[in-house]
Protein backbone atom coordinates (compact mmCIF):
# COMPACT_ATOMS: atom_id res chain seq x y z
CA UNK A 1 0.00 0.00 0.00
CA UNK A 2 0.70 3.36 -0.82
CA UNK A 3 2.48 5.48 2.32
CA UNK A 4 -0.23 8.37 1.16
CA UNK A 5 -3.78 8.21 -0.65
CA UNK A 6 -3.26 7.78 -4.15
CA UNK A 7 -5.85 7.80 -6.57
CA UNK A 8 -6.45 4.19 -7.25
CA UNK A 9 -5.86 1.66 -9.87
CA UNK A 10 -2.48 3.99 -11.72
CA UNK A 11 1.19 2.42 -11.57
CA UNK A 12 4.30 3.70 -10.66
CA UNK A 13 4.81 7.41 -11.19
CA UNK A 14 1.28 8.04 -12.63
CA UNK A 15 -0.31 8.15 -9.05
CA UNK A 16 2.15 10.56 -7.43
CA UNK A 17 1.83 12.43 -10.74
CA UNK A 18 -2.21 12.82 -10.40
CA UNK A 19 -1.87 13.48 -7.03
CA UNK A 20 0.47 16.64 -7.30
CA UNK A 21 0.51 18.00 -10.94
CA UNK A 22 2.24 21.03 -10.18
CA UNK A 23 5.06 18.86 -9.73
CA UNK A 24 4.11 16.91 -12.31
CA UNK A 25 4.63 18.98 -14.75
CA UNK A 26 8.49 20.07 -14.57
CA UNK A 27 8.97 16.22 -13.72
CA UNK A 28 7.66 15.50 -16.95
CA UNK A 29 9.54 18.08 -19.33
CA UNK A 30 12.39 17.05 -17.96
CA UNK A 31 11.81 13.51 -18.88
CA UNK A 32 10.91 14.92 -22.28
CA UNK A 33 13.68 17.17 -22.96
CA UNK A 34 16.28 14.81 -21.87
CA UNK A 35 14.86 11.35 -23.27
CA UNK A 36 13.25 12.90 -26.37
CA UNK A 37 14.37 16.32 -27.27
CA UNK A 38 17.25 17.11 -30.21
CA UNK A 39 20.24 14.71 -29.04
CA UNK A 40 23.39 13.37 -31.03
CA UNK A 41 22.47 10.08 -28.89
CA UNK A 42 19.55 8.48 -30.29
CA UNK A 43 16.24 8.10 -27.23
CA UNK A 44 17.16 4.84 -27.54
CA UNK A 45 20.56 4.99 -25.71
CA UNK A 46 19.39 8.01 -23.34
CA UNK A 47 16.42 5.49 -22.34
CA UNK A 48 19.03 2.31 -21.81
CA UNK A 49 20.88 4.89 -19.76
CA UNK A 50 17.64 5.58 -17.35
CA UNK A 51 17.21 1.54 -17.80
CA UNK A 52 20.72 1.07 -16.21
CA UNK A 53 20.93 3.37 -13.43
CA UNK A 54 16.83 2.65 -12.50
CA UNK A 55 17.71 -1.41 -12.02
CA UNK A 56 20.75 -0.03 -10.46
CA UNK A 57 18.40 1.31 -7.68
CA UNK A 58 16.26 -1.64 -7.59
CA UNK A 59 13.06 -0.04 -9.09
CA UNK A 60 10.88 -1.96 -10.36
CA UNK A 61 8.66 0.55 -12.11
CA UNK A 62 10.96 3.00 -13.66
CA UNK A 63 13.52 0.51 -15.21
CA UNK A 64 10.42 -1.82 -16.79
CA UNK A 65 8.87 0.99 -17.76
CA UNK A 66 11.75 2.83 -19.44
CA UNK A 67 13.20 -0.54 -20.41
CA UNK A 68 9.98 -0.84 -22.33
CA UNK A 69 10.45 2.37 -23.95
CA UNK A 70 14.46 1.22 -25.31
CA UNK A 71 13.18 -1.80 -26.40
CA UNK A 72 10.58 -0.95 -28.47
CA UNK A 73 12.89 1.67 -29.88
CA UNK A 74 15.17 -0.93 -30.39
CA UNK A 75 12.43 -3.15 -32.41
CA UNK A 76 11.94 -5.05 -29.81
CA UNK A 77 14.71 -5.99 -28.81
CA UNK A 78 14.53 -6.50 -24.56
CA UNK A 79 17.46 -9.55 -24.55
CA UNK A 80 19.72 -6.58 -25.60
CA UNK A 81 18.12 -4.25 -22.35
CA UNK A 82 18.51 -7.06 -20.12
CA UNK A 83 22.03 -7.46 -21.05
CA UNK A 84 23.00 -4.27 -20.77
CA UNK A 85 21.43 -4.26 -16.93
CA UNK A 86 22.87 -7.41 -16.17
CA UNK A 87 25.87 -6.49 -17.60
CA UNK A 88 26.76 -3.81 -19.79
CA UNK A 89 30.56 -4.28 -20.44
CA UNK A 90 29.84 -7.06 -22.00
CA UNK A 91 26.41 -6.57 -24.33
CA UNK A 92 26.15 -5.87 -28.19
CA UNK A 93 26.09 -1.53 -27.61
CA UNK A 94 28.98 0.67 -28.53
CA UNK A 95 32.22 1.48 -27.26
CA UNK A 96 30.63 4.60 -26.41
CA UNK A 97 27.63 3.64 -24.68
CA UNK A 98 29.64 1.44 -22.69
CA UNK A 99 31.72 4.29 -21.44
CA UNK A 100 28.94 6.32 -20.84
CA UNK A 101 26.83 3.77 -18.81
CA UNK A 102 29.98 3.52 -17.10
CA UNK A 103 29.97 7.23 -15.99
CA UNK A 104 26.04 7.09 -15.55
CA UNK A 105 26.80 3.63 -13.02
CA UNK A 106 29.24 6.44 -10.77
CA UNK A 107 26.58 8.87 -10.46
CA UNK A 108 24.32 6.47 -9.41
CA UNK A 109 26.82 6.07 -6.45
CA UNK A 110 27.57 9.31 -5.77
CA UNK A 111 28.66 12.17 -8.31
CA UNK A 112 31.88 12.28 -6.47
CA UNK A 113 32.68 8.60 -7.88
CA UNK A 114 33.23 9.80 -11.43
CA UNK A 115 36.84 10.58 -12.12
CA UNK A 116 38.68 12.27 -14.91
CA UNK A 117 39.59 8.78 -16.63
CA UNK A 118 36.11 7.61 -16.24
CA UNK A 119 35.46 11.06 -18.79
CA UNK A 120 38.69 10.36 -21.22
CA UNK A 121 37.24 6.87 -21.24
CA UNK A 122 34.22 8.62 -23.02
CA UNK A 123 35.86 10.89 -24.64
CA UNK A 124 38.09 8.51 -26.39
CA UNK A 125 35.01 6.89 -27.82
CA UNK A 126 33.87 10.49 -29.50
CA UNK A 127 31.60 11.15 -26.62
CA UNK A 128 31.05 15.03 -26.63
CA UNK A 129 30.65 17.34 -23.85
CA UNK A 130 27.00 17.51 -24.24
CA UNK A 131 26.40 13.45 -24.04
CA UNK A 132 28.90 13.28 -20.87
CA UNK A 133 26.89 16.13 -19.66
CA UNK A 134 23.25 14.13 -20.62
CA UNK A 135 24.59 11.03 -19.52
CA UNK A 136 25.18 12.44 -16.16
CA UNK A 137 21.71 14.43 -15.97
CA UNK A 138 19.68 11.27 -16.95
CA UNK A 139 21.50 9.04 -14.43
CA UNK A 140 21.03 12.05 -11.10
CA UNK A 141 17.32 12.55 -12.69
CA UNK A 142 16.68 8.86 -12.55
CA UNK A 143 18.23 8.86 -8.79
CA UNK A 144 15.12 11.09 -8.25
CA UNK A 145 12.36 9.13 -10.12
CA UNK A 146 13.31 6.51 -8.57
CA UNK A 147 12.96 7.33 -5.21
CA UNK A 148 9.79 9.11 -5.91
CA UNK A 149 8.32 6.19 -7.24
CA UNK A 150 9.60 3.99 -4.62
CA UNK A 151 9.96 6.65 -1.62
CA UNK A 152 6.49 6.73 -1.89
CA UNK A 153 5.42 2.73 -1.93
CA UNK A 154 3.91 3.10 -5.35
CA UNK A 155 2.32 0.75 -7.02
CA UNK A 156 4.14 -1.38 -9.59
CA UNK A 157 2.03 -3.44 -11.49
CA UNK A 158 4.31 -7.17 -12.84
CA UNK A 159 2.68 -7.16 -16.32
CA UNK A 160 5.30 -7.08 -18.98
CA UNK A 161 2.69 -6.45 -21.39
CA UNK A 162 1.44 -3.46 -19.93
CA UNK A 163 5.13 -2.53 -19.96
CA UNK A 164 4.98 -3.24 -23.49
CA UNK A 165 2.00 -1.12 -24.27
CA UNK A 166 3.35 1.75 -22.12
CA UNK A 167 6.41 1.46 -23.57
CA UNK A 168 5.25 1.88 -27.14
CA UNK A 169 2.96 5.09 -25.75
CA UNK A 170 5.63 6.97 -24.44
CA UNK A 171 7.47 6.38 -27.62
CA UNK A 172 5.17 7.65 -29.87
CA UNK A 173 4.09 10.14 -27.62
CA UNK A 174 6.58 11.47 -25.35
CA UNK A 175 6.42 12.30 -21.68
CA UNK A 176 4.10 15.23 -21.65
CA UNK A 177 1.43 14.16 -24.38
CA UNK A 178 0.80 10.75 -23.18
CA UNK A 179 0.42 11.94 -19.36
CA UNK A 180 -2.20 14.68 -20.64
CA UNK A 181 -3.93 11.85 -21.97
CA UNK A 182 -3.02 9.30 -19.08
CA UNK A 183 -5.51 5.91 -19.16
CA UNK A 184 -6.28 4.49 -15.96
CA UNK A 185 -5.11 1.16 -15.91
CA UNK A 186 -6.84 -2.21 -14.54
CA UNK A 187 -5.83 -2.94 -10.64
CA UNK A 188 -3.95 -6.44 -11.47
CA UNK A 189 -6.05 -8.62 -9.83
CA UNK A 190 -4.51 -10.77 -7.13
CA UNK B 1 38.49 20.91 -12.83
CA UNK B 2 34.93 20.23 -14.36
CA UNK B 3 34.53 17.54 -16.39
CA UNK B 4 33.37 19.23 -19.10
CA UNK B 5 34.14 22.70 -20.28
CA UNK B 6 31.74 25.10 -18.13
CA UNK B 7 31.52 28.77 -18.70
CA UNK B 8 34.25 30.29 -15.96
CA UNK B 9 33.61 31.79 -12.54
CA UNK B 10 29.98 30.27 -11.72
CA UNK B 11 29.94 28.15 -9.13
CA UNK B 12 27.83 24.78 -8.54
CA UNK B 13 25.35 24.49 -10.25
CA UNK B 14 25.05 27.62 -12.46
CA UNK B 15 27.93 26.34 -14.66
CA UNK B 16 25.89 23.14 -15.66
CA UNK B 17 23.09 25.70 -15.92
CA UNK B 18 23.97 27.83 -17.99
CA UNK B 19 25.37 25.19 -20.70
CA UNK B 20 22.36 23.33 -20.74
CA UNK B 21 19.26 26.19 -20.94
CA UNK B 22 16.70 23.59 -22.16
CA UNK B 23 17.34 21.54 -18.90
CA UNK B 24 17.64 24.16 -16.92
CA UNK B 25 14.29 25.61 -17.33
CA UNK B 26 12.12 22.13 -15.85
CA UNK B 27 14.88 21.78 -13.05
CA UNK B 28 14.42 25.40 -11.86
CA UNK B 29 10.22 25.08 -12.19
CA UNK B 30 10.83 22.22 -10.19
CA UNK B 31 12.64 23.19 -7.24
CA UNK B 32 10.49 26.31 -7.46
CA UNK B 33 7.15 24.73 -6.78
CA UNK B 34 9.05 22.62 -4.26
CA UNK B 35 10.44 25.41 -2.42
CA UNK B 36 8.94 28.52 -2.58
CA UNK B 37 5.50 29.56 -2.65
CA UNK B 38 2.45 29.08 -0.18
CA UNK B 39 2.57 25.70 1.47
CA UNK B 40 1.57 24.34 5.23
CA UNK B 41 5.45 23.90 4.88
CA UNK B 42 7.53 27.52 5.44
CA UNK B 43 9.82 27.71 2.72
CA UNK B 44 12.45 27.47 5.69
CA UNK B 45 11.07 24.01 6.59
CA UNK B 46 11.29 23.08 3.39
CA UNK B 47 15.20 24.04 2.42
CA UNK B 48 16.00 22.51 5.39
CA UNK B 49 15.07 19.14 4.08
CA UNK B 50 16.88 19.64 1.22
CA UNK B 51 19.60 20.76 2.86
CA UNK B 52 19.55 17.75 5.01
CA UNK B 53 19.58 15.87 2.36
CA UNK B 54 22.58 17.13 0.23
CA UNK B 55 24.57 17.15 3.68
CA UNK B 56 23.83 13.57 3.94
CA UNK B 57 25.16 13.20 0.36
CA UNK B 58 28.12 15.49 1.06
CA UNK B 59 27.02 17.77 -1.90
CA UNK B 60 29.53 21.34 -0.74
CA UNK B 61 27.89 23.41 -2.87
CA UNK B 62 23.48 22.57 -2.25
CA UNK B 63 24.38 21.94 1.28
CA UNK B 64 25.66 25.51 1.48
CA UNK B 65 23.30 27.46 -1.10
CA UNK B 66 20.20 25.74 0.54
CA UNK B 67 21.21 25.76 4.15
CA UNK B 68 22.04 29.84 3.54
CA UNK B 69 18.72 30.04 2.03
CA UNK B 70 17.03 28.30 4.64
CA UNK B 71 18.68 30.46 7.47
CA UNK B 72 17.57 32.97 5.37
CA UNK B 73 13.78 32.56 5.78
CA UNK B 74 14.69 32.10 9.56
CA UNK B 75 16.17 35.94 9.62
CA UNK B 76 19.48 35.41 8.61
CA UNK B 77 21.76 35.96 11.48
CA UNK B 78 24.44 33.99 13.12
CA UNK B 79 21.62 31.94 15.31
CA UNK B 80 19.54 30.92 12.45
CA UNK B 81 22.99 29.59 10.52
CA UNK B 82 24.04 27.37 13.74
CA UNK B 83 20.83 26.40 14.08
CA UNK B 84 21.02 24.75 10.21
CA UNK B 85 24.66 23.37 11.24
CA UNK B 86 23.08 21.95 14.15
CA UNK B 87 20.15 20.50 12.04
CA UNK B 88 22.52 18.46 9.76
CA UNK B 89 24.65 17.69 12.67
CA UNK B 90 21.88 15.93 14.91
CA UNK B 91 18.20 17.15 13.96
CA UNK B 92 16.44 14.93 16.31
CA UNK B 93 18.24 17.51 19.03
CA UNK B 94 17.51 20.33 17.36
CA UNK B 95 15.23 23.14 18.49
CA UNK B 96 12.81 22.33 15.12
CA UNK B 97 9.00 21.13 15.21
CA UNK B 98 8.46 17.19 15.58
CA UNK B 99 6.93 17.55 12.94
CA UNK B 100 9.87 18.78 10.99
CA UNK B 101 12.04 15.63 12.64
CA UNK B 102 9.38 13.02 11.41
CA UNK B 103 9.69 14.68 8.15
CA UNK B 104 13.84 14.72 8.17
CA UNK B 105 13.35 11.24 9.14
CA UNK B 106 12.18 10.21 5.93
CA UNK B 107 13.75 12.68 3.89
CA UNK B 108 17.07 10.45 5.50
CA UNK B 109 15.55 7.24 4.43
CA UNK B 110 14.90 8.52 0.68
CA UNK B 111 18.47 9.49 0.63
CA UNK B 112 19.52 6.07 0.94
CA UNK B 113 17.01 4.71 -0.80
CA UNK B 114 13.08 5.05 -1.85
CA UNK B 115 12.81 1.39 -0.33
CA UNK B 116 14.00 2.19 3.07
CA UNK B 117 11.24 4.44 3.98
CA UNK B 118 9.00 2.53 6.42
CA UNK B 119 5.26 2.85 7.32
CA UNK B 120 6.38 3.55 10.44
CA UNK B 121 8.46 6.16 9.58
CA UNK B 122 5.28 7.60 8.03
CA UNK B 123 2.78 6.98 10.84
CA UNK B 124 5.46 9.21 13.08
CA UNK B 125 4.88 11.59 10.43
CA UNK B 126 1.16 11.61 10.85
CA UNK B 127 1.12 11.50 14.45
CA UNK B 128 2.99 14.79 14.45
CA UNK B 129 0.51 16.25 12.42
CA UNK B 130 1.78 15.36 8.92
CA UNK B 131 -0.76 16.02 5.61
CA UNK B 132 -0.09 13.46 2.83
CA UNK B 133 0.27 16.70 0.72
CA UNK B 134 3.60 17.47 3.58
CA UNK B 135 4.55 13.60 3.59
CA UNK B 136 4.38 13.78 -0.82
CA UNK B 137 6.59 16.88 -0.61
CA UNK B 138 8.95 15.65 1.85
CA UNK B 139 9.94 12.51 -0.32
CA UNK B 140 10.09 14.34 -3.78
CA UNK B 141 12.49 17.32 -2.64
CA UNK B 142 14.98 14.52 -1.02
CA UNK B 143 14.32 12.61 -4.38
CA UNK B 144 15.41 15.99 -5.91
CA UNK B 145 18.16 17.27 -4.38
CA UNK B 146 19.05 12.95 -4.80
CA UNK B 147 19.54 14.48 -8.34
CA UNK B 148 20.49 18.20 -7.43
CA UNK B 149 23.92 16.45 -5.45
CA UNK B 150 24.53 14.15 -8.01
CA UNK B 151 24.65 16.80 -11.13
CA UNK B 152 26.83 18.96 -9.35
CA UNK B 153 29.38 16.56 -8.21
CA UNK B 154 29.14 14.53 -10.86
CA UNK B 155 30.02 17.34 -13.30
CA UNK B 156 33.12 18.01 -10.93
CA UNK B 157 31.97 21.79 -11.02
CA UNK B 158 33.67 24.51 -8.82
CA UNK B 159 32.47 24.55 -5.45
CA UNK B 160 34.03 27.47 -3.26
CA UNK B 161 34.07 27.42 0.49
CA UNK B 162 34.34 30.91 1.38
CA UNK B 163 30.84 31.51 3.62
CA UNK B 164 30.19 34.97 1.97
CA UNK B 165 29.64 33.30 -1.31
CA UNK B 166 27.15 31.21 0.29
CA UNK B 167 25.53 34.10 2.47
CA UNK B 168 25.16 35.86 -1.01
CA UNK B 169 23.29 33.36 -2.60
CA UNK B 170 21.33 32.42 -0.29
CA UNK B 171 19.94 36.31 0.31
CA UNK B 172 19.12 36.06 -3.25
CA UNK B 173 17.29 32.98 -3.74
CA UNK B 174 15.48 33.86 -0.68
CA UNK B 175 14.32 37.21 -2.43
CA UNK B 176 14.00 36.23 -5.55
CA UNK B 177 13.36 32.19 -5.81
CA UNK B 178 14.56 30.55 -8.86
CA UNK B 179 12.85 30.83 -11.70
CA UNK B 180 13.62 34.18 -13.99
CA UNK B 181 16.98 34.33 -12.56
CA UNK B 182 20.48 35.58 -14.64
CA UNK B 183 22.59 32.60 -13.27
CA UNK B 184 25.49 33.95 -15.42
CA UNK B 185 25.41 37.16 -13.55
CA UNK B 186 28.81 37.18 -11.34
CA UNK B 187 28.60 36.81 -7.71
CA UNK B 188 29.53 39.65 -5.68
CA UNK B 189 31.60 38.04 -3.10
CA UNK B 190 33.05 36.38 -5.88
CA UNK B 191 34.45 39.17 -8.34
CA UNK B 192 35.25 41.52 -5.16
CA UNK B 193 37.61 38.76 -3.93
CA UNK B 194 38.82 38.21 -7.60
CA UNK B 195 38.92 34.58 -6.45
CA UNK B 196 41.11 32.08 -8.46
CA UNK B 197 38.36 30.10 -10.11
CA UNK B 198 39.10 26.69 -11.72
CA UNK B 199 36.82 25.77 -14.25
Amino acid sequence: MAHIRLPEGIPGILGPMAFSPETAKPLNTLAEVLLRGPNSLPPADREMIATYVSSQNDCYFCQHAHGAVAAYRLGGDEKLVNDVKLNFESAAISDKMKALLAIASKVQKDGKQVTASDVDRARQHGATDKEIHDTVLIAAAFCMYNRYVDGLATWAPSDANMYRENGRRLAELGYVESTAQSPVVEKELV
Amino acid sequence: MAHIQLPEGLPGIRGPMVFSPETTKPLCDLVQVLLTGPHSLTPAEREMIATYVSSQNECNYCQNCHGSTAAQHLGGKDADYELIARMKQNYEATAISSKMKALLAIAGKVQKGGKHVTGDDVVRARQEGATDKEIHDTVLIAAAFCMFNRYVDGLATWQPREPEIYREIGKQTSQLGYVGRDYKKPLRAIADKQLKVEV
